[in-house]
């Protein structure tokens, strides 16, 4: 549980400011911001998450490179799993509802 | 034996070999403990050791919070979700983790409400939805995990969410790495500081251990080029007789740590006194507890806590292998009695420990090439 899960801000939450959507590997969940108040993300940023919280801003390709390195240590389907168990959307919220258009910059896949 | 080409950077990577190669001092035996059982994780599955000389000694620490929690703290948190008929939410590395009376999920086979979360906001969701049952947060992790927990409980106070409270279990990484420094049989020469809890602490907390014990510190990411900077930074500190605090993780790693963090660790908890560990027996000021002012949200505190003692078993050499004095397969109960389906040590039942990785990763694989042997013989 210290290996932590790369992701890209898609969107922020309105009249939530310490919560954003988080794309990772194609799957989008709501994250909380309140650790990174001090350097808020923007859309279009990656952060580390651990916990269903965004802990620190990495660069896009530190991003691609963590993704990669939870694949070679045979934990990316635990990761993914992880991303797709986070609950603080309403049901339907984001898996049913309209799809959000892709920032720019390729999100990192789990092979 | 592994082929460097595997890995990403392999330019990079032979020449990070080779210096460790070359700065190794002939005749003299390194021992560098990695603190983080995701390290340790890293260092076993990319086989590190096979690309490593023999006298650099890597000895797993205790960074790995489900392998140190003591069987009498799930044994209570399982007990007041039963007695109060509450939700007992913990991640799902604890679902497994036997208590006196069985694992989590055991539990919830024989009708506790047990629900796996990823994250502790998620448990304050279940409150929410669910405002006529409590809800029980079983909160474990270091300094990584703890901010997360405290931003939780500050947000359940200020919605002022009633059935919801959290047993605290969170420990913190350096009075543990100064309890193995005292012990008196521990022989250690330097440190793989950990990669995720330093986004949150930084370097300093680490800085006595080069000034006070002569031992250098470099926080290390988690790729194998990460680790092998690591080591080439430790190795050259050691030649020149340096004991310093270095940051190899600098992508992720600030000097000073995150701050709003630590102001919400700050806001919500304090240090206890004592608390117990697995395998390292209790360690003063080695953990977190709720403040009054958050009273209401402590399990602790709203509930009676059956103080429930489980003595480590006394056959498992956890804590032998835990100061690096014994290796994991030196333990007399080691892939007999103890395996990763049936732990009994602290070591053996997560991933990240350094039992169930040596398991995992080398037991595993001699087994495996023994079977394929006789099966040819």
């Amino acid at each position: 549980m210290c290996l932590a899960i790369p992701g890209k801000i898609v969107s922020l939450v309105p009249d939530e400011p310490h919560l954003g959507v988080v794309e990772v590997t194609g799957v989008r969940r709501r994250v909380d911001l309140g650790l990174l108040v001090e350097d808020m993300p923007k859309i279009g940023d990656w952060v580390l998450i651990h916990v269903g919280f965004a802990m620190s801003r990495i660069s896009e390709q530190d991003a691609t490179e963590q993704m990669q390195l939870l694949t070679m240590l045979g934990e990316g389907e635990a990761a993914m799993n992880e991303v797709r168990g986070y609950g603080l959307e309403e049901r339907g919220d984001f898996r049913t509802g309209e799809k959000h258009r892709l920032g720019t910059g390729k999100t990192p896949t789990v092979q | 034996m592994r082929f460097v080409d595997e890995f990403r950077d392999p330019g990079l990577i032979t020449k990070a070999v080779e210096e460790i190669h070359r700065l190794v001092q002939p005749g003299r035996h390194y021992r560098i403990m990695e603190v983080c059982g995701g390290h340790t994780h890293a260092i076993y599955r990319f086989g590190l050791k096979d690309i490593l000389p023999e006298d650099i000694e890597l000895i797993h620490g205790p960074g790995c919070p489900v392998c140190v929690l003591p069987m009498g703290r799930i044994d209570d948190g399982l007990a007041l979700a039963q007695k109060n008929g509450a939700i007992f939410a913990a991640f799902g590395d604890m679902m497994r983790v036997p208590g006196t009376h069985g694992s989590p999920f055991e539990h919830k086979a024989r009708g506790t409400d047990v629900r796996i979360v990823y994250s502790p906001a998620d448990a304050l969701q279940i409150a929410r939805k669910n405002p006529e049952r409590h809800v029980i947060f079983f909160a474990i992790g270091f300094e990584t995990t703890a901010p997360s927990t405290a931003l939780t409980l500050m947000c359940a106070k200020r919605e002022a969410i009633r059935n919801f409270s959290i047993f605290c279990n969170h420990v913190t990484i350096v009075p543990a790495i100064r309890a193995i420094l005292d012990s008196p049989d521990m022989r250690l020469d330097a440190f793989i500081g950990p990669g995720h809890v330093s986004t949150v602490i930084g370097c300093r907390p680490y800085e006595w251990i080069a000034r006070a014990e002569g031992k250098p510190v470099v926080t290390s990411g988690f790729e194998p080029l990460d680790l092998l900077q690591s080591i080439v930074m430790l190795l050259r500190q050691l030649r020149a007789g340096e004991a310093r605090v270095e940051n190899q993780y600098k992508r992720v790693v600030p000097w000073e740590g995150n701050r709003a963090a630590l102001k919400a660790m700050a806001e919500v908890f304090e240090l206890r006194p004592h608390f117990e560990w697995r395998g390292l027996g209790f360690i003063s000021q080695s953990a977190l507890r709720i403040r009054k002012e958050y009273a209401d949200w402590d399990s602790e505190q709203r509930f009676d806590v059956p103080e429930t003692r489980v003595a480590d078993p006394k056959a498992a050499q956890c804590g032998e292998v835990l100061k690096g004095v014994l290796k994991p397969a030196q333990c007399k109960l080691f892939g007999k009695e103890c395996t990763p389906e049936h732990p009994i040590g602290a070591l053996m039942v997560s991933s990240e420990g350094s039992c169930a990785a040596y398991y995992n990763y080398e037991y595993r694989k001699t087994a495996s090439l023994v079977t394929e042997i006789s099966s040819v013989a």
